[in-house]
Formats: C-alpha cells, sequence, structure tokens
C-alpha cells in the first residue's frame, strides 16, 4: 500500500490515514491503492467527489475534469461578483451577496468541495447579520480556501495523469 | 438533452439555465415530460413560482433542490407543492428514487378521479382494481422508458415516445382564459346548499363534491373538450391554492398551532398502494370519530383539524427532521381525506376579514363553503381577484406524495460517512443542515412501510438507529440555524450503525458497495445546475466549450 499525498512524497502508510478518496490500481495480482488524503487535517474534499469519481468510466472518461473545470469557471463569476459586491463603499445589498453564496455553497457542495462550502456558510451568516467586516474577512477566506482547492485538485488531475502514464507503460 | 439511467430506467434528461426556458420547453411540450427537478434560486424567477406555474399548468411532480435546508424554506416547498425538496449535495441514491413521484401520482391521479365520482363502496373496489391495473401498467413501462423531466435552474427530460399507459389523459393546460371560466363556474355553482350527505366518513365530503364539484363545472364551463378528470384534478388544487392563500393572509386558525408533531398521523397514512390507501382510509374513520358529528362546529373544526392535521402532518416532518429529502407530502389518506375538507377554505377569498369561526354558527352545513352567502357575494363581488391571482395559480399540489414508501438506506450510510467528515470541518457551520440530511434519512427509515432496499438487514439495522437519532436530534433542528453549535453534541448523535461507517477509512466499503450494486453511472446531470448559476443565459455552447478543455496541467 502506498500513500501518496500531495507534496508528491510516497510513503507507506505509517500512520493513520484520514482518506479524502481513494483510487485502486489493479495489477494482475498486485492491488496498489492510492490513499488520497488532500489536505493536512481538515477535508478539502468530502465524500461528494468520491461520488462524482464513480460517475467517470470508460464512457465518460473525463468526467470528474470537466465538472471540475466547469465548477471552476463558474466559481470565479461568483467570486467576482462577490468582490464587487464588497469593494462598492455604498454595499448594502446583503440579500444579493446572500444569493450568489448560496449559489456558491450548492455548487461546492455538490463537488465536494468541503472547506470552500464551510466558509461560505460562514460567509452567508455574516451577510445575513449585514456584517460588513465579518463579510470581507469572509470573502478573504473563501479566496483563499478556493485558491487552495483549485490548486489541490490541479495537482491531482496532475497525479493522475502521471498515474495512468505509468501505469500504461 | 441527455440520458440518465436510474434503477434500470432510462430517463431522458432536458436541462435549462432559466426557469423561463424551461417553462417555454413544457408549454411546448405538453405530456413530453415526466417530472421537473428545479432549483430553489435562480437567476430569473424563484423556485417556488416556477413549481407552483408547473404544477398548476401542467400538473407535474415538481422537486425542489437547494444547498439551504432550513426549514422554513423547505416548508414553503411543501406548501407550493412541491412533492420531494433535496438537499444539495445530492445523492445518487436519491435521483433513483424520483421515479416514485411519476409513479405515485399517475396512480393518484386515477384514484382521485375514481373517487370523486360518486359511491364510496363502490369507489372502493373500482379503486383497488384500477389501481392494481394502472400499478401493472405503470411497472411494465418503467422498466421500459420513463420520461423524467429534469428542471435545474431548470432541466427537463424528454419524452421519448407517446403515453406509456393506457390510463395517462392527455395533459391538460389550465390557460389564463380556461381558468377564469372554471372559477367563474366554480363561484356560481359553489355556493348552492347542499344536503347533507349521509355517508359517513371521509367520502361525504368527496360524495358532496361530486355533486356539486367538477361534473357541474364542466357543464357551466361549456368546454366541449374538457374532461370532468381534468376539471376534477383542476378543483383540487384551486381548492388548496385557495386555503394557503388564506394562511398567508392570517385566518385564524381554530385548530391550533400549526408546529405540532404529529407524527403518528403521518406513519399511519405513510404507504403507498391501493391496498394501503384502503386500509388507511380505514384508519381514518376509526381515528377521526369527531368526523361524523352533525353538529356543523365539530364538524368545522374536524375540516380544520384535518387540513391541520395534513398540515401538521407535513410540518412535523421538518419539525422532526428538517428534511433532507422532503416527501412531505399529504400522504394518501389526506388526500381523500382533504379534498372534501378543503372544500372549508379554498372558494373563500382570501381576506383577512373573513372570520372562519363565523360559519360554523351560520350554516349548518358540513363543508362552510357551501352556502355560505356572505363569501358568496365576496367572491362574486370580486370575482377577478381570485382569477387575477389565479392566472399562474400557485396551488400547493394536492398531489403530494409521502415518500415513505421507499427506504434509502444507502443514502444514509453515506450521509453518515460524510457527517463524520463535516463534524471535523468548519466550526461555523449549518449544522441543521447536516442533522437534516442525516435525521431526514433517519425519518424515512423509520417510517417507511415497504422496503424498496436492496438489503433488509440494513434497513434493520439503521432503523433502529434512525429512531435513536431522530430524538436525539430533534433539539437541534429545532434550533433553527445555530451557528456555533458544538461539535461534541453533533457527534453525539452520529450514526453508528453496525457497520461502523464512522471510520472515514471505511469509506472504501461504502464506494465498493456501490460498485457491487451494479448501479449505474448515472450521468450527474444534476451537478450541472448550480453551475450554471450565473446570471448569465445559460449558453450551451459555452458548456460545450468547456466540455472539450481536457484538463490537463
Amino acid at each position: 500500500m502506498y500513500l501518496e499525498d500531495t507534496q508528491v512524497t510516497q510513503r507507506n502508510i505509517t500512520y493513520d490515514v484520514n482518506p479524502s478518496f481513494v483510487l485502486m490500481d489493479v495489477d494482475g495480482l498486485r492491488v496498489v491503492v492510492y490513499v488520497y488524503e488532500l489536505i493536512d487535517g481538515e477535508g478539502v474534499l468530502d465524500e461528494q467527489f468520491l461520488q462524482l469519481q464513480q460517475l467517470q468510466d470508460e464512457s465518460s472518461p473525463n468526467f470528474v475534469s470537466e465538472v471540475v473545470n466547469i465548477y471552476f469557471h463558474e466559481s470565479e463569476k461568483l467570486l467576482r461578483n462577490l468582490r464587487g459586491l464588497l469593494l462598492d463603499r455604498d454595499f448594502s445589498d446583503y440579500k444579493k451577496m446572500g444569493i450568489h453564496l448560496i449559489q456558491f455553497m450548492g455548487s461546492s457542495s455538490s463537488i465536494g468541495a468541503n472547506r470552500v462550502r464551510n466558509v461560505c456558510v460562514a460567509f452567508r451568516a455574516a451577510s445575513e447579520q449585514n456584517n460588513r467586516a465579518g463579510c470581507l474577512r469572509a470573502s478573504e477566506l473563501l479566496e483563499h480556501e478556493y485558491c487552495y482547492l483549485k490548486n489541490k485538485l490541479h495537482e491531482l488531475f496532475q497525479m493522475e495523469q502521471q498515474r495512468v502514464l505509468a501505469a500504461g507503460i | 438533452m441527455s440520458h440518465i439511467s436510474t434503477s434500470g430506467m432510462l430517463c431522458l434528461v432536458t436541462t435549462c439555465g432559466l426557469a423561463r426556458d424551461a417553462l417555454n420547453l413544457l408549454r411546448e411540450r405538453k405530456g413530453g415530460y415526466d417530472i421537473v427537478i428545479s432549483d430553489v434560486y435562480m437567476p430569473d424567477m424563484d423556485g417556488f413560482k416556477l413549481l407552483e406555474q408547473v404544477g398548476l399548468e401542467m400538473d407535474l411532480p415538481v422537486i425542489m433542490m437547494s444547498v439551504d435546508g432550513e426549514t422554513s424554506r423547505v416548508m414553503k416547498g411543501v406548501q407550493h407543492g412541491a412533492c420531494d425538496y433535496l438537499l444539495k449535495p445530492i445523492r445518487m441514491k436519491e435521483l433513483r428514487n424520483i421515479w416514485q413521484h411519476v409513479f405515485r401520482k399517475k396512480i393518484h391521479e386515477v384514484r382521485d378521479i375514481e373517487i370523486l365520482e360518486g359511491v364510496e363502496s363502490f369507489q372502493m373496489t373500482r379503486n383497488g382494481s384500477d389501481l392494481y391495473e394502472d400499478g401493472h401498467v405503470l411497472c411494465g413501462e418503467d422498466l421500459t422508458s420513463m420520461k423524467k423531466r429534469k428542471d435545474i435552474d431548470s432541466k427537463h427530460n424528454e419524452k421519448d415516445t407517446g403515453d406509456y399507459t393506457s390510463t395517462k389523459k392527455a395533459r391538460v393546460v389550465w390557460s389564463v382564459d380556461l381558468h377564469q371560466k372554471f372559477v367563474k363556474a366554480v363561484n356560481q355553482i359553489g355556493f348552492d346548499t347542499t344536503s347533507l350527505s349521509s355517508f359517513d366518513g371521509a367520502m361525504t365530503g368527496s360524495v358532496c363534491l361530486a355533486e356539486v364539484g367538477p361534473k357541474k363545472i364542466l357543464d357551466m364551463m361549456n368546454v366541449p373538450w374538457l374532461t370532468r378528470e381534468n376539471v376534477a384534478s383542476h378543483l383540487q388544487k384551486y381548492r388548496l391554492y385557495l386555503s394557503r392563500l388564506q394562511k398567508e393572509n392570517g385566518f385564524r386558525n381554530p385548530a391550533g398551532g400549526i408546529k405540532q408533531s404529529d407524527s403518528p398521523l403521518r406513519d399511519s397514512a405513510g404507504s403507498f398502494g391501493s391496498r394501503n390507501s384502503i386500509n388507511l382510509q380505514a384508519s381514518d374513520v376509526s381515528n377521526g370519530s369527531y368526523r361524523f358529528s352533525g353538529s356543523s362546529l365539530v364538524v368545522h373544526n374536524e375540516d380544520l383539524r384535518s387540513h391541520e392535521s395534513d398540515r401538521k402532518r407535513v410540518v412535523s416532518t421538518p419539525v422532526a427532521q428538517p428534511k433532507r429529502t422532503l416527501n412531505v407530502d399529504v400522504p394518501n389518506p389526506c388526500i381523500l381525506r382533504s379534498s372534501p375538507m378543503e372544500f372549508g377554505h379554498p372558494l373563500a377569498p382570501p381576506r383577512s376579514e373573513l372570520d372562519f369561526g363565523a360559519f360554523d354558527s351560520t350554516f349548518p352545513t358540513k363543508y362552510p363553503w357551501c352556502g355560505i352567502p356572505e363569501i358568496q357575494r365576496k367572491i362574486e363581488h370580486d370575482p377577478l381577484h381570485l382569477n387575477g391571482g389565479f392566472s399562474h395559480p400557485p396551488l400547493p399540489g394536492q398531489k403530494q406524495h409521502t415518500r415513505a414508501g421507499y427506504p434509502q438506506p444507502a443514502p444514509a450510510i453515506s450521509c453518515a460517512v460524510s457527517l463524520t467528515e463535516r463534524e471535523t470541518g468548519f466550526p461555523v457551520k449549518a449544522k441543521p443542515s447536516f442533522n437534516q440530511r442525516r435525521t431526514n434519512m433517519a425519518n424515512h427509515q423509520a417510517v417507511e412501510l415497504i422496503s424498496r432496499s436492496t438489503s433488509s438487514t440494513e434497513n434493520q439495522g439503521l432503523n433502529m438507529n434512525c429512531i435513536a437519532e431522530l430524538e436525539s436530534s430533534q433539539r437541534n433542528i429545532n434550533l433553527g440555524m445555530p451557528l456555533f453549535t458544538t461539535l461534541e453534541e453533533d457527534l453525539q448523535v452520529c450514526w453508528i450503525p453496525a457497520d461502523c461507517y464512522t471510520n472515514p477509512g471505511l469509506q472504501n466499503v461504502e464506494v465498493s458497495e456501490f460498485f457491487d450494486r451494479g448501479l449505474i453511472k448515472d450521468e450527474p446531470v444534476h451537478l450541472n445546475d448550480e453551475l450554471r448559476f450565473d446570471y448569465e443565459f445559460y449558453d450551451p455552447t459555452e458548456y460545450s466549450l468547456i466540455d472539450q478543455t481536457m484538463f490537463i496541467a
């Protein structure tokens, strides 16, 4: 069994794993299980991402990456909107912000982006209280988490590709 | 357009990014869709409005979905006629059960028609046999092709072929004109005094209705191509709509508060199938002995009570388990029982000055709307009010069906897993939404009578956990949206099914379970919706561009 973490080091499982998802590579009699722990402790991706992966098969071989790309695309739109709202000094339309956030929450949760979703929840709570400072802080966090997620997913796809290539050779 | 395969059925899915597109599609191809799945928050239209319109114009089951699982939202969905309310992220398992809503609706359509026709005993036998026939036909067809309409920011499933059941009626679209004729006819007829029927029980109202109702309305409307069944089902919805308007206008409810947990009623009502519905009829009679009282006051209260108990039934679900998948439809007996009962409400215009209590004292008729000159006058004087308000009449669909018969053991498990993970996340989160999912699953487990599950042992184990879950989670639910619920509290009530799903490391087990069941990969059409949440018009070409984008670092 190999554990591959996102710093691209491979090591045997010597400690308790908090897997985010698992890939099983069956090669004849040898099974290699790649246990992905995407983040240092808190799940960046949750079980929903697993469900997403299950939907990928021969008929839709790039399904996960397609969906994730759509998610990125839409999320960036949302983040732009949110940023725009907050930068406006006269901003008072918290309801609109809430709607953006609900959408962001929905899409993030559907893709399994656990931490992004959680930040959205906190963000939305702040917006419901018309708490501008809270919203600003949450917005920072959100951008951070989103970037982090994006990077991790990029790495994941990279690793996946390498693995596929390696297996193919 | 895409295909999903769920439960061995092929579903054709049509998706839309905007509600108005969805409505156009639905209107263009009447009878071309079987079910609509819609998001709550959409850029161009409120999901609830869409829900109402679809329910009224096309009489389709509508499923709402949102990441927002707040009780009030879900209740709103129910009141507007949703037959289900899914919380995002949506699990595959939930989608696999969607066809049951369609199935149930078909069954009820037939049954409702029969019931409104007349004699009680005759009804029952006919119902039984008809249902059996229908069930047969539908089952057979289900296995081949089922057209689902998915409406997510909206999506639709397109229909493949023609009607697949012999009893399926062509869908009547209630245009504004048609509806105005309907309302006029209703107003004219509706207030003739009706004699107290000698029938007992739930059928009394429906017999009453039958006498005054669809047939007369149909005759008065004088629309040749319209059938009495069409009118009957529309009448039901109209009543619900009016009663809902009344409630919204805050008329006093002598039956008491809404938020009373009333689960026993719901439980007893929670199955589908002709056998069960007939049984429930019997239980209704026994439960509602008060119903037989001749006094108008008692009867009236009973009207409200039954309506309220419907409401309670509906609401008790949220209180107990703020739905994850809310099948809070008024269960079968309610449909039977409440349709006559609802007469009390619907035709009373939504005016606050209407004192419902006054009806009792003045009129001896069983149903307040029968022969209440006040209301009659009011309505007659202002038919436009109702008509206008009803132009796209938002009726809470009568066709709300308890999905109690559809246990979902697997989703419960998956929820447990995800919950344990989530518990370790941000301290500030919408706990109730997790609780809702958990407890809603739990609720289904506890309540369901018929098992469609793949593993009975699984069910049993989970049932016990569910019940415990329900009780302990209630206090969480009732707090609304506590942002800082203690993690410990949640963890305590976390599922600990025998299969030890609390250990996230065992996710693998669950994953393989999916495969073991030989389940198809559904194309997760549902996932696409929330990605289309921008205010921009949904552009299919845009999607296909993304499609082709290979993500390679």
